[in-house]
């Protein structure tokens, strides 16, 4: 639910230089990984977001286990579902968003964790972070958290003079082709279900109804529908307001000082992406090791400081100083807001988001 | 020894009736089998009919006048721009094709990318018209910008079948027609445009058809603003998983390139018997 990725050219360049650089092998490490035996039996088939990890995690990983991995990375989840679904057993560890993992689950492509065999997700993982994933994994039987965020606003408080905790703002006549939305079904309904007090994970008709309209209202204020364009538009200062992942958040506050986020008071969207086993997956052991490696709070640290997005890794954040902690972006007080996770919500329900989605885009 | 030619030529053939099988015709049969069955392979003609929905037959009649003005646009730039090639001397007019062709050497995500930040409000043009106190003009995001991008794009395959019609006309005709009597203009409306028209044809349905069907154009330079029925297919593959709905909405699509195919058959063999 997040993606750091520029353009989404870059991926494919990405995913073929980091297999180029694991295949040819350089340093030592790699050296001794060409020692290991390179069969199937020994790999393991890690399909996660582009930019999501911190490269050097992966090597380690080879060196420590011996397993070779073979790493892919997709843009979105939309992107990522069919290709597991025509073949589940291509790849063995994943790591979607909540609602498609709920998906996923609810169509039997899952595999039931064994819990005991990956320790440090039981020791490390935050018991909060645990229960907010029950929204979308009753019983947290599928799926171990990997990194977590909120829906909010980021605008350049230079440029707008008030201090913005509200949804209105985005339907503010002032803003005029001032204000990014994101582009796509759910994200943009969170916002005007939010406003309007409903849940956003609501399926009824008059509630859909009545944000779809409100959203077609808010178009002319809307300067562009984007998805990895949101950070760097902010940061160029292409416009004033942007609806932004907390993550991607931190990272144009680091590139431009005078952006700020706000959590919105009326609530919003809290995400979790989280590692999955495919059930076909033929290197279930692996998959598990993997797991529990990103859970040590060493390695957990190592990809934090390299993707800057907030952890529910205990052990690491106490390896973190006071002022990162301190950081209301990346480790908001959950307490305070009315914060939702998406649910999956059936088939019907997602289709008749995407025919009310389909209206407001071609209003 | 006919026989033995005929069948050596079959043979260079196959690579590509392999390809053209494995990778057109296939797949255009699944377009069709898809597009007329409901997701338990049932037949039905609602994702054809569905065309009728307001939010489809509304992107499609934005994405036909958006790809008609961008047309339009291209031919009275390309036909004015042919006429000057082919009257240049050989040697200088292929390093006009050259400049030409040159851009079509980019990657087309990356020149439409390049758009972005010439158009933007931080953009190159808006940029140097605050400098000189001008007021920012807004041009990303709105029709203007989605046409502009199809005419960059598109405009190569408008102008290389004029040009290589125009340079087919025989000199003598038209000083036949001018020892005959005709002006300037006459003889341009009643030989050089008839006799180039199989090439405005051609580059006609070149520039409509990739124009018509297009979604990354409307996507990076619409600000996800403006849907065309390109946007429209390409999310109810990628977003909506709704293979038979985008499948028959690529049906109806795909009846107004045929449409467009016949008249351009149609018109050459005109010619043809003209001959």
């Amino acid at each position: 639910m997040k993606k750091k990725t520029v353009f989404s050219i870059c991926l494919p360049l990405l995913a073929a230089g980091l297999t180029a650089y694991l295949a040819a092998g350089c340093g030592k490490s790699s050296r001794e990984r060409e020692d290991a035996p390179d069969n199937d039996s020994n790999r393991l088939y890690v399909y996660n977001w582009g930019e999501y990890i911190d490269p050097e995690v992966i090597g380690l990983f080879e060196e420590e286990t011996g397993y070779k991995v073979v790493y892919d990375v997709f843009e979105t989840n939309e992107i990522m579902y069919p290709k597991v679904a025509a073949d589940p057993s291509q790849y063995d560890v994943l790591c979607p968003s909540d609602y498609m993992i709920a998906k996923m689950a609810g169509e039997g492509l899952l595999a039931e964790l064994d819990m005991d065999a990956m320790p440090e997700a039981k020791t490390n993982i935050g018991e909060q972070f645990w229960r907010m994933s029950e929204d979308f994994d009753p019983g947290n039987l599928y799926s171990v958290p990997y990194t977590w965020g909120t829906v909010g606003i980021l605008y350049d408080s230079e440029r707008v003079d008030e201090e913005i905790t509200s949804w209105d703002v985005l339907w503010d006549e002032k803003y005029n082709d001032e204000i990014l939305m994101q582009d796509s079904v759910r994200d943009l309904f969170a916002v005007a279900l939010k406003k309007l007090g409903y849940s956003l994970n609501t399926t009824d008709l008059n509630e859909l109804e009545e944000a779809k309209n409100l959203l077609i209202e808010q178009k002319p204020l809307v300067q562009a529908y984007v998805v990895d364009e949101v950070r760097d538009k902010m940061i160029a200062g292409e416009s004033k307001i942007g609806v932004i992942y907390s993550g991607e958040a931190e990272y144009t506050r680091e590139e431009n000082e005078s952006l700020s986020y706000c959590i919105p008071k009326e609530g919003t969207n809290v995400w979790v992406d989280a590692w999955v086993v495919t059930k076909d997956s033929r290197h279930k052991k692996a998959a598990y090791d993997w797991i529990n490696f990103m859970c040590r709070p060493d390695i957990a640290l190592m990809n934090f400081e390299y993707i800057y997005y907030s952890t529910p890794n205990i052990g690491a954040m106490e390896l973190m100083d006071e002022e990162t902690l301190s950081n209301e972006v990346l480790f908001p007080d959950v307490g305070k807001y009315d914060l939702e996770a998406y649910r999956y919500l059936g088939t019907d329900a997602e289709r008749l988001y995407y025919n009310l989605w389909k209206e407001i885009k071609s209003a | 020894m006919s026989k033995t030619r005929r069948l050596s030529s079959a043979f260079l053939g196959l690579p590509y009736i392999f390809w053209a099988a494995a990778f057109i015709v296939i797949p255009l049969i699944m377009v069709v089998w898809y597009g007329l069955t409901d997701e338990n392979g049932a037949f039905t003609f609602a994702n054809v009919a569905a065309i009728a929905d307001p939010a489809h037959s509304k992107a499609l009649l934005m994405a036909l006048l958006l790809s008609f003005l961008a047309t339009v646009v291209c031919f009275l730039l390309a036909y004015p721009l042919c006429m000057f090639l082919v009257e240049l001397q050989k040697g200088s007019d292929s390093f006009l094709t050259m400049l030409l062709i040159v851009p079509m050497w980019m990657n087309f995500l990356l020149r439409t990318y390049a758009w972005q930040s010439i158009l933007e409000k931080t953009g190159i043009i808006n940029t140097a018209l605050t400098a000189l106190g001008f007021a920012p003009l807004r041009m990303i995001n709105t029709n203007g910008a989605i046409i502009l991008g199809m005419v960059y794009n598109f405009l190569p395959f408008m102008v290389l079948p004029i040009y290589n019609a125009l340079e087919k006309i025989d000199k003598n005709v038209i000083n036949a027609a001018r020892d005959l009597g005709a002006d300037g203009r006459i003889t341009f409306l009643r030989v050089i445009f008839p006799l180039s028209l199989p090439g405005v044809i051609s580059g006609v349905t070149m520039v409509f058809i990739p124009a018509l069907t297009t979604f990354v154009v409307s996507s990076l330079l619409g600000g996800g603003k403006i849907l065309l029925i390109g946007n429209v297919i390409e999310q109810e593959f990628m977003v909506a998983y709704d293979w038979n709905l985008g499948s028959g909405l690529s049906l109806v699509l795909l009846i107004f390139i045929i449409i467009n195919v016949v008249i351009s058959a149609v018109t050459e063999k005109g010619e043809e018997a003209k001959a």
